[in-house]
């Protein structure tokens, strides 16, 4: 048994009419790994997660979960594997309980032992209450959740979620968070599609990054975000500044009488920023990054 | 490694199609009860005394149509329950629920026929019972013969209903071929006459309708009269099942109009 969840080789998919999605990539995610596979639209996520659930038909190349070659024994393969699809894909008319129940019967689990299974994974992602309600009545957030509950009905060892806290609100994401960070430390395997990059540095630990069909980067979040050169400072003050202060080595800029931002270069250290504003006798009161840092380096790949 | 329970499986998908059409059972059990009363009164009840029982091989016109009016319920029935419930599950995209499980294709295709013969059957029960209203005195001839043709065929238009679905890409091509090919074929293959009423050269094109085999099959087990051979009938009606069994597995497997 090697130590991935998750090998593609080479693969490559050209769509009728001859769009070419991907050409080529080639991908390893190691087991109980929490994975960004971030790119902008059309970049090829989506035909990559498509051929992993084989909802897509792939041109060439190989996918193994868990050492399971797809091409050879898929069933198995795929009773591994749990999708959470961007788009809602379950039948609006049904109850929330039938639908996770029916999902859990495609996956071989009998209705007497799914029964306990769907009564806990309702629980546990807020949708008891709502079990009886038909799927199209819930909002949009519930209807995320119960995407989740039946991606997880089967304790797949591996999860994808493709975009799976969009237009969610910023509370439920958050909720949405703690679940998934629950379920990675208890041993499933995630990757993750997302457009909120905070989300991808906060949940995960290796980062790939796909565009126009190749891999740009595939590498650790850490390792990523070292290779930043420059990080933005947004200093709050406590006493308002009519000018913007003169501060060797560093250009500051008042943007309101109590906010001053800064760009900081990685091999210069903010200590020398603050003494000499205290020299100047301006009190900072709190200070954040300026924007997401994740952001600056992926607008930076995908325009190489 | 997990071991798929594939009986499982099979019965979630054949149950959830099952409880699909009951659900809704005033779309789809109410009205063949309606529309068959109807035809009972007007053509059975109302019409009917006034044709000659020599050009019905003997039989009361009511009780000629009775086998016809049940097979044209379960045609239309079978394929309409398949056809719309496959289409519905592609363009809901819940598809992907089936898709990404890994549930045999043998076992997809399946649990949508056992959905379609379960439809077709229980409305043929319904206007078999709706029959006996207008004639209380029915004896079924040959009882054996009477079921099998009627899962048979039930099962024979459920396979069509599936090819039309995974063709489909609009609500309009579903319906295309019910309105279009279907009903046209049902009403001239013997519903409602005999074809020794035709002249000989609408004879031999009528012999070109696959609907009359089905039809006058399903009559010789109800009435024990056919207007064709029911050897060749039944041997083509198992032929055809064969080869778009084979034909739904391959589209299956290939992914034609389900994957991208």
């Amino acid at each position: 048994m090697s130590e991935f969840a998750l090998q593609i080789d080479n693969l490559k998919k050209t769509y009728k009419g001859g769009t070419v999605a991907l050409k080529g990539i080639s991908l390893k995610v190691k087991k109980g790994d929490f994975y960004a596979l971030l790119g902008p639209n059309g970049a090829g996520k989506s035909s990559t997660i498509g051929i992993i659930g084989t909802l897509v038909t792939k041109t060439s190349g190989q996918v193994k979960i868990f050492d399971i070659d797809t091409d050879k024994d898929v069933a198995t393969a795929k009773s591994l594997l749990g999708v959470v699809s961007q788009e809602i894909n379950f039948s609006q008319f049904e109850k929330v309980i039938d639908i996770v129940t029916t999902q859990a019967g495609f996956y071989g689990i009998k209705k007497s032992i799914a029964k306990s299974k769907v009564e806990t994974m309702l629980r546990r992602l807020g949708l008891w209450d709502k079990r009886n309600d038909q799927a199209r009545t819930l909002s949009g957030g519930y209807k995320r959740r119960l995407m989740i509950a039946k991606a997880l009905i089967h304790e797949p060892k591996l999860l994808i979620l493709d975009e799976p806290t969009a237009g969610v609100d910023i509370e439920l994401r958050r909720e949405m968070w703690d679940f998934l960070k629950e379920i990675n430390i208890n041993g499933t395997t995630i990757i993750l599609t997302t457009h909120y990059l905070e989300e991808a540095e906060q949940l995960c630990k290796n980062i790939g990054i796909i565009d126009h069909g190749e891999i740009v980067v595939d590498t650790s979040m850490k390792d990523l975000l070292r290779r930043l050169d420059v990080q933005g400072f947004v200093l709050d003050l406590e006493e308002p500044l009519k000018f913007e202060p003169n501060v060797e080595g560093f250009d500051l800029k008042l943007e309101d009488p109590l906010t001053l931002v800064t760009a900081v270069n990685k091999d210069k250290s903010i200590n020398s920023l603050f003494e000499q504003l205290n020299q100047l006798g301006i009190k900072v009161k709190s200070m954040r990054n300026e924007s997401n840092r994740l952001e600056e380096l992926f607008i930076e790949m995908i325009k190489k | 490694m997990k071991k798929i329970n594939i009986s499982v499986t099979l019965w979630t998908l054949a149950s959830k199609e099952v409880r699909r059409f009951l659900r809704i059972w005033v779309q789809t059990l109410v009205p063949p009860a309606i529309t068959m009363s109807l035809y009972f009164v007007i053509f059975g009840s109302l019409i009917g005394p006034n044709i000659k029982p020599e050009v019905t091989d003997g039989f009361a016109y009511v009780q000629y149509m009775i086998p016809g009016l049940i097979m044209m319920s379960v045609i239309t029935n079978s394929y309409a329950n398949v056809v719309s419930s496959f289409y519905s599950v592609k363009f809901q995209k819940s598809i992907e629920e089936l898709l990404i499980s890994p549930m045999p294709n043998w076992t997809i295709l399946l649990g949508f026929i056992i959905g379609g013969v379960c439809r077709g059957v229980l409305v043929g029960i319904i206007v078999f019972i709706v029959s006996l209203f207008f004639y209380p005195d029915f004896q079924i001839a040959n009882p054996l013969l009477t079921v099998s043709v009627l899962f048979l065929t039930s099962i024979l238009f459920s396979l069509m209903g599936f090819i039309n679905a995974i063709f489909a890409d609009s609500f309009d091509d579903i319906s295309v071929i019910p309105t279009f090919v279907l009903t046209p074929l049902i009403y001239l293959g013997g519903v409602f006459y005999s074809i020794n009423m035709l002249s000989p050269t609408l004879q031999s094109i009528s012999k070109a309708n696959p609907m009359l085999y089905v039809v006058n099959t399903f009559r010789e087990g109800m009435l024990g009269v056919s207007d064709v051979s029911v050897v060749f009938s039944l041997g083509m009606i198992c032929v055809f099942i064969c080869i778009l069994t084979i034909s739904c597995l391959y589209l299956l497997n290939k992914g034609i109009g389900i994957r991208e």
